[in-house]
């Protein structure tokens, strides 16, 4: 796929792959074997028909293409960006085993990028015309994937649903956490709007356990309650040093500039704009706040990891795009404490090298400390460690039940809590995961929703 | 959705403001320290402000500012009937307001109307509230009759001596202790330095001290971690686990130094915000 030149891009917010033109595509989908049983499929995990889809494209019926996808996916333009289909889709075609796999992923971003959405129904279901509405009300907490996929599915068979965000804009890790470069905020947007046209209602600077409760919106009428509140609490290191003026979580610098627009002409919200930064962790998180630290002009980036590249969870594509825009990777690396001046700004870390050992309880060989330190001078920080369940709606829910690591126990089938009526998905039951596995828990807690409250005749599905 | 400024008056004028804001679930909802975060328009700041008051039925919140930059000085240009783009809350803990107990309040300068409220609410749960404000004059002391009506004692230190004690606060607080052996908690609502200063005069009297810290805050709901602080040396979210802390565990020094981190940005912002206006 085409993208703007490592240089250039590296100085702009703009996206970064350009995505297909019409020919493009056609050649991408003309390679598709249309395998008779199609591993790919199983790959998804929400079980898009990509053989379907596909071959309703080389038909030269785009239309109906995204009608595919739309059966299974709410939202295609955004997994098309954003889904490690390098493990899922793609991962599972028959073509890589020896070559390239079909480009299920950038197909899909151009199918749902060229519908010309006529109105909010036919973007969200494919269809011309919405069910009829209903008395059904079902409120959404949070506005992320999991909340956007069960208001989209029960707005589509009619349902009045609400959903209540904390933030002054919804759409979760979309747009506060994945910068503008890997996922324009106007195509979030253009998910929104369609889904506003469907009669989904946003309240935004609602926060949920705050705002209202839980359990103030079963007693004002909602049939049931939808919790998608993500895993937001960032995690530090306890070390020395991590309130230093200069260390951020990467939550807080990727919110500062993809929801506060810091650093963009004539907005208010303020960020450091490091002339060295280090970003700690190896992630996609990871690579999201090294690559908008040279957007911010940063003169070195290093990203410290604790193990070596091949252990790194980032996605390839992103650990590449990053590395070619010139971010310099520091491995076996963990830091023992941030060093500031008397006005407690960094100036640098101590890290200390580490070694592979044998392989933990995820496979992944451990890095273990071989006692050698060795100083990296910064001025900025970036922790991407990972994040932990935010508190406030756990606290305000005490009928919740908690797992051992703090997330929401779910029925698995359904995503119904402990509480009846009350339902959760995505990160907050699973810890820090993916958009489509989100999407997809936002799917079954929907389904259970209608057949509980519309009856099995009204599921689709 | 946009929240509609009802009332506004300049209590000092062109430095400190009240609004009073149609928002009746924050007001359902709001406790004494409890706190909103703001954004006055699309391209602005979001910026926490106190809850110096609420009125449940007809469903407003009260706050009062102090102009210091952009974002204050932009909602100082608003009048009644105008909008606020984004107004979230009630946030942060509320007080801990423990029964049967003997409170002192201290509050200085546009820290006493968030006092208000965490006096207010002492007084509700029947505890017995002496109040002790100060500013550098008489006609900078906020809300003195408002607090004269319902706490029980009301002492005020001026820099002057234009009213009351000449002088601080803290020397009222600390004779004030020094005569009456039955407080049990001081709270203090009030810029870094003076409530660093009451934290110092309560340590040696043993009593709780609480105090109310104003950290930097982005979201204001614990995802980003810009308002961490060290408490008994270890980091709390001011947002979610405070703003309230135990005065005498407080790592006062950080706290002044992370709320300086954006000087240059914020007096950039103001400068040409003042140029355009
Ligand atoms: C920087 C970054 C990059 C990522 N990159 C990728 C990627 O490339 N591919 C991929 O598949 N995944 C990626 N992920 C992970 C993915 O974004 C998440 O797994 C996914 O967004 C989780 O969706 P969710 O709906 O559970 O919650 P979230 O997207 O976290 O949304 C939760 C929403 O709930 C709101 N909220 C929280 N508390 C309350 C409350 N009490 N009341 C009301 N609202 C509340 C939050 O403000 C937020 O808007 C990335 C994550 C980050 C942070
Ligand atoms: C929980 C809490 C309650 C508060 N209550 C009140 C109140 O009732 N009345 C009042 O006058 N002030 C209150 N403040 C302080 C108020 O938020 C700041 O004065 C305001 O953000 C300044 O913004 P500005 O753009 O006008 O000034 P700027 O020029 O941007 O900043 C001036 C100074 O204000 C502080 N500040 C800036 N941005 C923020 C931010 N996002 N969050 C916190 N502090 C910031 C910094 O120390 C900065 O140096 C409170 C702060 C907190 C954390
Ligand atoms: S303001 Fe973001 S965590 Fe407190």
């Amino acid at each position: 796929m085409p993208e703007q030149p490592a240089r250039e891009r590296a100085g702009n917010f703009r996206e970064v792959t350009l995505g297909y033109t019409a020919e493009d595509a056609a050649r991408e989908a003309a390679r598709c074997l249309q395998c008779k049983n199609p591993p790919c499929r199983k790959g998804c995990p929400v079980e898009i028909d990509i053989k379907g889809f596909i071959g309703r494209l080389r038909e030269g019926d785009r239309d109906g293409a995204y009608r595919v996808l739309r059966e299974t996916n709410s939202l295609p333009a955004v997994c098309g960006r954003v889904c490690p289909q390098e493990v899922q889709c793609e991962g599972a075609c028959v073509l890589g085993k020896k070559g390239e796999p079909v480009a299920i992923g950038r197909l899909e971003r151009y199918v749902a990028d060229s519908f010309a959405a006529g109105n909010g129904c036919r973007q969200s279901t494919g269809e011309r015309a919405c069910a009829a509405p209903r008395e059904v009300r079902v409120a959404c907490i949070g506005s992320g994937p999991a909340s956007l996929t069960a208001a989209g599915y029960l707005a589509s068979l009619g349902v009045a649903v609400t959903v209540f965000e904390a933030l002054h804009e919804p759409g979760g890790v979309l747009v506060y956490g994945i910068p503008e470069f890997r996922l324009p905020k106007s195509v979030v947007r253009r998910e929104l709007a369609a889904m506003g046209e469907m009669g989904v209602s946003f309240r935004t600077n609602w926060v949920g356990g705050k705002t209202i409760t839980v359990r103030d919106l079963l007693d004002e009428g909602y049939a049931a309650v939808f919790i998608g509140v993500g895993a937001g609490l960032p995690r530090f290191m306890d070390i020395p040093g991590e309130n230093l003026i200069g260390v951020y979580s990467a939550n807080e610098y990727l919110t500062r500039v993809n929801l506060g627009r810091a650093a963009f002409p004539g907005y208010d919200t303020p960020v450091c704009r490091g002339a060295r930064v280090a970003v700690l962790g190896g992630g996609n998180v990871a690579m999201d706040a090294a690559r908008t630290a040279l957007r911010l002009g940063a003169k070195a980036v290093t990203v410290v990891y604790r193990r070596t590249k091949g252990e790194m969870p980032a996605r390839r594509e992103e650990l590449n795009h990053a590395l070619e825009e010139g971010v310099r990777l520091e491995l076996l690396a963990n830091p023992l404490r941030y060093n500031g001046d008397e006005s407690r700004r960094l100036t640098g870390m101590t890290l200390e090298r580490q070694r592979l050992g044998a392989p933990d309880a995820s496979g992944r060989r451990s890095p273990e400390p071989t006692g050698e330190t060795f100083e990296l001078p910064v001025d900025t920080a970036i922790i991407a460690i990972g994040t932990r369940p935010n508190p406030i709606l756990l606290e305000s829910t005490p009928e919740l039940r908690l797992g051992k690591r703090g997330y929401i126990e779910v029925d698995p089938a359904s995503g119904e809590t402990a509480l009846p009526r009350v339902y959760a998905g995505g990160d907050i039951v699973t810890g820090a995961a993916t958009v489509i596995s989100a999407m997809g828990a936002g799917r079954r807690a929907a389904r259970a929703i209608a057949r509980k409250f519309l009856g099995e005749d009204a599921v689709t599905a | 959705m946009p929240v509609r400024i009802l009332k506004k008056k300049e209590l000092i004028p062109g430095q400190t403001v009240l609004l009073v804001l149609d928002a009746p679930q924050i007001a359902r909802k709001s406790r004494p320290g409890n706190f909103v975060i703001l954004r006055v328009d699309e391209t602005g700041e979001r910026v926490p402000l106190t809850i110096a008051d609420r009125d449940a039925e007809a469903g407003t919140i009260t706050l009062v500012f102090l102009v210091v930059g952009k974002t204050t000085a932009h909602l100082a240009t608003l009048g009644e009937g105008q909008d606020i783009l984004d107004v979230c809350g009630p946030l942060g803990k509320p007080t801990h307001i423990e029964p049967c107990s003997s409170v002192i309040c201290v509050g200085g300068g546009t820290g006493i109307a968030a006092m208000h409220h965490i006096a207010k609410g002492h007084v509700a749960a029947g505890n017995k509230v002496a109040v002790i404000i100060g500013a550098r004059n008489r006609e900078l002391l906020l809300f003195r009759e408002e607090l004269a009506a319902f706490c029980h004692e009301v002492l005020v230190a001026t820099d002057d001596g234009s009213l009351g004690h000449k002088g601080l606060v803290t020397e009222v607080l600390k004779a004030r202790l020094e005569a009456d052996k039955c407080v049990s908690e001081v709270v203090a609502v009030g810029p870094v330095p003076m409530m660093e200063a009451v934290a110092k005069v309560t340590r040696p009297f043993g009593v709780k001290t609480t105090v109310s810290l104003n950290a930097i805050m982005v979201d204001g709901i614990g995802m980003c971690g810009a308002c961490r602080c060290t408490v008994e040396g270890k980091t709390r979210f001011a947002c979610v686990e405070g703003p309230e802390f135990d005065g005498h565990q407080v790592d006062f020094q950080e706290l002044k130094m992370r709320l300086g981190q954006f000087r240059p940005e914020e007096k950039d912002c103001f400068d040409k915000f003042r140029c355009r206006s």
